[in-house]
């Protein structure tokens, strides 16, 4: 019974919760993103999205509930629930000093893919980010748009159940952006890939979302389509419903030390 | 076994490719060399000491070990703040694994400029007493390498920023290197620095170095050798430990 349902429901989120010494960053959150599945997970900043986005991803331990990727526990069976997902961070990870086919290529042996279906992954998924006449170049030679191609198409090498974006498309120009969703909608279309994202352009998340989950203060607010959103808050588009559950108060994000750096880091590198 | 090599393959392209960084790492080491090596040789012969260059070459080699090393650990920190960290965290190996494929390939660049360094003495004039100790020699220089990246490797892992690793370098790194037997000989220096560069392990990285170079020992090559020892299982530890515990 419980096999059965894990098989339909690719995440599975049950009691999810991340402390902070006395902060609590995520708070018992419960969720299920189904098999092929496009799913948005909106929230200002600071509500806990990239937490959980860790915790899934296994590079925060919960402390404490549960979570299980194509039926993998991420605490238990780390290595089994790694291979299931592919993942495209928020901050750029990619070796810049590497080339894109030797970014691949590191991707294809952490991943234990065989020497033989190797190169001819690698060849199919830069010829479907039109990276392979630049394959040999190196990444620090390449725009923002370009690297985030490249970074789907290693999130994709290893034959992912699962493909996480992490504000994909930010700082980049609505032509890249659009492309980027055509690829995205074609992967899910295609290999049935279920879509775990988050993004700040609503229109995006109505445009491309088939569910979304919407979190603030570490709790989950609200769960629906687009379209139900809207019609739960009586307004006319997922932006207006967005701002109603959320309130209309500027956040402010705590920025550490660590986070200013990096932001420094991006701003150098979008320049 | 294939997972290490792509991860020293990648910092040996790494640095192949950043050549200014090859000339960087060796100009701090050549300029010690050349300045004390002929600024003080004089009255180091003066004073019936003998050949100073000589004296000086094993502990420059070490030098240029320590601070490459060292160094290299900002590699790390450049890769935690920058994101390509997060892509070998994810990835299903373990850390422990990550850690070592990348520490060798740190040793490997470090030790090639130790060796940069050696010929660049034989230039000047250094020869090893004996060459077929010379490669012997080579594998102290190796574990002392290793373990240095390991700890190079576990500080980037807990500090987060440039500054820190840079205030731990002003503060650790050189008084090690300043405080050990790799400037002067520590048989007349006062008791309290002897007792300092006594317990400190770069001290015997270079006597052994010295043995094996130049066959002048100060605490005997046995004793170096299980100094080294101990100090790789310690640095390797703390290089692993620091390392599990990273969480972005």
């Amino acid at each position: 019974m419980r096999y059965n349902h894990a098989m339909q429901s690719m995440i599975e989120a049950q009691g999810l919760t991340k402390r902070f010494g006395d902060f609590t960053a995520v708070d018992r959150i419960s969720f299920t993103v189904r098999a092929g599945e496009m799913f948005a997970f909106l929230g200002p900043n600071g509500a806990g999205k990239s937490t959980t986005i860790k915790m899934l991803t296994t590079l925060l331990t919960p402390t404490e509930g549960s979570v299980t990727l194509a039926g993998h526990d991420v605490v238990r069976e780390q290595d089994k629930a790694r291979t299931a997902f592919g993942i495209v961070f928020q901050d750029p990870s990619l070796d810049d000093e590497l080339t894109a086919y030797e970014n691949m290529e590191l991707h294809a042996v952490l991943y234990g893919i065989r020497r033989k279906e190797r190169a001819v992954r690698i060849e199919e998924l830069l010829i479907l980010v039109n990276l392979w006449e630049r394959r040999d170049s190196r990444v620090k030679t390449f725009s923002g748009g370009m690297k985030r191609r490249l970074e789907i198409a290693r999130g994709l090498l290893h034959h992912p159940h699962v493909l996480f974006l992490d504000e994909p498309t930010l700082g980049l120009d609505a032509q890249t952006r659009n492309l980027l969703w055509d690829h995205v909608r074609e992967l899910n279309k295609r290999e049935g890939m279920t879509i775990f994202f988050t993004t700040h352009y609503l229109e995006e998340a109505a445009a491309v979302a088939q569910r979304i989950a919407i979190i603030d203060h570490g709790i989950i607010i609200a769960t629906g389509s687009p379209d139900v959103l809207t019609k739960q808050t009586g307004t006319k588009n997922l932006e207006e419903a967005y701002l109603s559950l959320t309130g209309k108060t500027l956040r402010d994000e705590e920025v550490n030390a660590r986070e200013a750096f990096r932001m420094r880091g991006r701003a150098r590198r979008m320049r | 076994m294939e997972v290490l090599y792509i991860l020293w393959l990648r910092q040996i392209r790494r640095y192949i490719r950043s050549r200014s960084r090859i000339i960087g790492a060796i100009g701090q080491p050549l300029l010690f060399l050349l300045a004390l090596g002929y600024g003080i040789g004089s009255i180091y012969k003066r004073a019936g000491a003998g050949d100073y260059l000589s004296f000086l070459v094993p502990g420059i080699i070490a030098q240029t070990i320590l601070f490459g090393a060292i160094f290299w650990g900002i590699v790390i920190i450049w890769d935690k703040q920058f994101g390509f960290l997060k892509e070998t965290l994810v990835a299903p190996v373990s850390r422990l694994r990550i850690l070592t494929g990348s520490a060798l390939g740190g040793t490997t660049t470090v030790v090639f400029q130790g060796v940069l360094v050696f010929v660049i003495s034989l230039a000047l004039g250094f020869r090893p007493y004996n060459w077929a100790l010379v490669p012997l020699a080579l594998v102290v220089a190796a574990l002392f390498a290793f373990a240095l990246t390991c700890f190079g490797a576990g500080l980037a892992a807990a500090v987060n920023d440039f500054q820190g690793f840079q205030a731990i370098n002003q503060f650790l790194i050189f008084p090690l290197y300043f405080l050990s037997s790799a400037l002067f000989p520590l048989d007349n220096v006062p008791r309290a620095l002897k007792i300092i560069a006594s317990v400190n392990p770069v001290s015997y990285t270079v006597d052994a170095l010295r043995a094996l170079l130049i066959h002048e020992t100060h605490f005997g090559l046995a004793k170096d050798l299980a100094v080294l020892g101990v100090t790789v299982a310690i640095l390797l530890a703390f290089g692993v430990f620091s390392f599990r515990r990273i969480e972005s």
